[in-house]
């Protein structure tokens, strides 16, 4: 089969590789229908993320059509539509009981690995570094699917695969960033960044009652899907978030702080980040942590900061007396998909939501390399891409 | 509440460390083609106080290149590569000065211009390059079938428990269980 397979930093080429096979009962193979080109995606494609080798098969959003399914799998069945999360899950070890899919204790197979590097294993990621299962992923024409009896979602024949692709990762992902802010009727969020994940964030916190969204961004065209998703646009190329963000909040600051763009921040923003980048490039320093430190700035105090964005390692310079004599409360994380989809793929069905506004390009599996730089570069307006294996 | 303006967004704030550094480049090249003796004495580089006017003639240029140009990126970039060559001069001087201690702290302080140089030359760049590029409007992609404003606040209408998909004995977890 053909698949984006991951060769060194800013190389992704479409290999021909073995066909995936079943290799326990509970897993399935997945004929895969739409897939999509992540920003997490973008950190291993910059060579930010450790744990990658040679010849690693990409992609953690994706969905297809189930075509083998193992003989201890009593929840699928051949021909079933899915979305599979990001996050493989067992759904019986005591983190799946308790909802917190994406520290799953079990399905992380380079658990000593991981218990070395993060203290405690988290869950097996599709396509996303040894560090995290090296599981091959899903930028591919198929994919074998571990515990494929539990993380897997049924998508019904009339939603198409743009209306639901993003149940895997990237709504549930904005919806968790915006829940866990615990947002109420006159609060004001903050989004930093208006990427994909950011778009999502945006819309969850309106569903969920904030009295004012603000999304900081300096992509015109970013800025005019935030301004269509209701926030308020702050250009950092043209104001000062610190100024503007008081301008709007009355001099209090937001209650609610949303990191979405995570360790790879804009490099020359600001002295800091330029600071960050010749850090990372001399290896003192693994992320450019600007956003966490603007937000600990910008924040009212007792407020919230959230942070989807993903980090890799080891950060410098937080300002962690500001956070600790403000208050601030700091929740953080990878998404636990399962504990969202259900509401979220009922948003879907009730027409509440149609997470396709965010696809702004569509290509075949082939073109996947040529589209990893369009959008890492952020060319011809792309904000999220979709490939199309099949 | 009226807040004081007193910060800018990063095009104003790029556009005025380029005109400090026009200024700078002004004042060095004034030092340079005025007391070119002093400063060679001071660097180990006596002998090439002709070499240092030359720079401050070119110190002199980038600084009004850029406090008269409507767009100073070239020649912020035109600093940048003067700084280099300066390294490189401060470098052999190093060699052979028996001021180290002076000729290290004169690499330093242009280290730290430099520093400064690239990082205002990389952002009027890639504001130039946003000034040319054209961004498509999606402004009117709203990702909802009823009017935005008629949306806030109103999940939890829509949201609600469902039964976990998964294994007996898991717990059905949904977006009101959420902790």
């Amino acid at each position: 089969m053909r698949a984006l397979c991951w060769h060194g930093k800013k190389d992704v080429r479409c290999d021909t590789v073995p066909d995936p096979q079943i290799e326990h009962p509970r897993d399935a193979i997945i004929k895969v229908t739409s897939c999509a080109i992540c920003g997490s995606d973008l950190h291993l494609y910059d060579g930010f993320m450790m744990g990658m080798k040679d010849g690693d098969i990409l992609g953690h959003e994706f969905m297809g059509e189930v075509v083998e399914v193992g003989p201890g799998n009593k929840k699928l069945k051949v021909g079933d539509r899915v979305v599979v999360p990001f996050t493989i899950v067992c759904g019986e070890c005591d983190q799946c009981q308790r909802g917190n899919y994406s520290v799953c204790e079990r399905t992380n197979r380079n658990k000593e690995l991981a218990d070395k590097v993060f203290g405690h294993t988290t869950a097996g990621l599709f396509g996303y570094t040894h560090l995290t299962g090296g599981y091959p992923g899903g930028q591919a024409e198929y994919v074998r699917v571990p515990y494929a009896d539990v993380g897997p979602v049924k998508i019904p024949d009339s939603l198409s695969d743009e209306k639901v692709l993003f149940l895997g990762d990237i709504f549930p992902t904005g919806w968790q960033a915006a829940s866990q802010c615990d947002i109420q009727p006159t609060d004001t969020v903050a989004i930093w960044g208006a990427g994909p994940v950011a778009q999502f964030a945006i819309r969850s916190a309106l569903l969920l009652g904030a009295k004012q969204v603000i999304a900081i961004d300096r992509l015109p065209d970013r800025l005019s899907m935030a301004r269509a998703g209701g926030a308020t646009t702050i250009d950092f190329d043209e104001e000062s978030v610190v100024e503007r963000l008081d301008e709007l909040t009355q001099g209090k600051g937001p209650e609610k702080c949303i990191d979405a763009v995570g360790m790879e921040a804009h490099a020359t923003h600001s002295v800091d980040s330029m600071i960050d980048r010749a850090k990372q490039a001399v290896m003192l320093e693994t992320d450019r942590p600007h956003v966490l430190r603007e937000m600990i700035y910008c924040a009212r105090p007792a407020g919230t900061l959230s942070i989807p964005g993903v980090y890799g390692g080891l950060v410098d310079k937080i300002p962690f007396g500001p956070l600790m004599n403000k208050g601030l409360t700091v929740r953080t994380g990878q998404t636990h998909v399962n504990r969202w989809t259900d509401g979220l793929l009922r948003m879907i069905q009730e027409n509440v939501i149609d997470p396709s506004f965010v696809i702004t390009h569509t290509c075949e599996l082939e073109d996947g390399p040529e589209m990893y730089k369009t959008f890492r570069d952020k060319q011809d307006s792309c904000i999220k891409a979709v490939l199309k294996p099949h | 509440m009226k807040i004081p303006r007193k910060l800018a967004g990063r095009k104003a704030a790029s556009r005025s460390a380029a005109r400090a550094l026009g200024w700078f480049s002004i004042g060095l090249g004034l030092a340079e083609l005025l007391a070119p003796g002093a400063l060679a004495r001071f660097l180990g580089l006596e002998g090439r106080e002709r070499l240092l006017r030359t720079y401050g003639t070119r110190e002199i240029a980038t600084g009004v290149g850029i406090l008269n140009s409507s767009n100073p990126e070239p020649w912020v970039w035109g600093r940048v590569a003067g700084d280099a060559l300066d390294l490189a001069s401060l470098g052999a001087a190093f060699v052979r000065s028996d001021n180290k201690l002076g000729v290290a702290a004169a690499i330093g302080a242009v280290a730290g211009v430099t520093f400064a140089d690239i990082a205002t030359a990389q952002i009027l760049s890639e504001l130039e390059q946003k000034d040319r590029t054209y961004y498509r409007d999606y402004s009117t992609r709203t990702g909802f079938s009823r009017p935005v404003a008629s949306l806030r606040g109103t999940v939890r209408e829509v949201r609600g428990p469902r039964s976990e998909p998964a294994r007996s004995g898991t717990r059905p977890a949904s977006p009101l269980q959420a902790s």
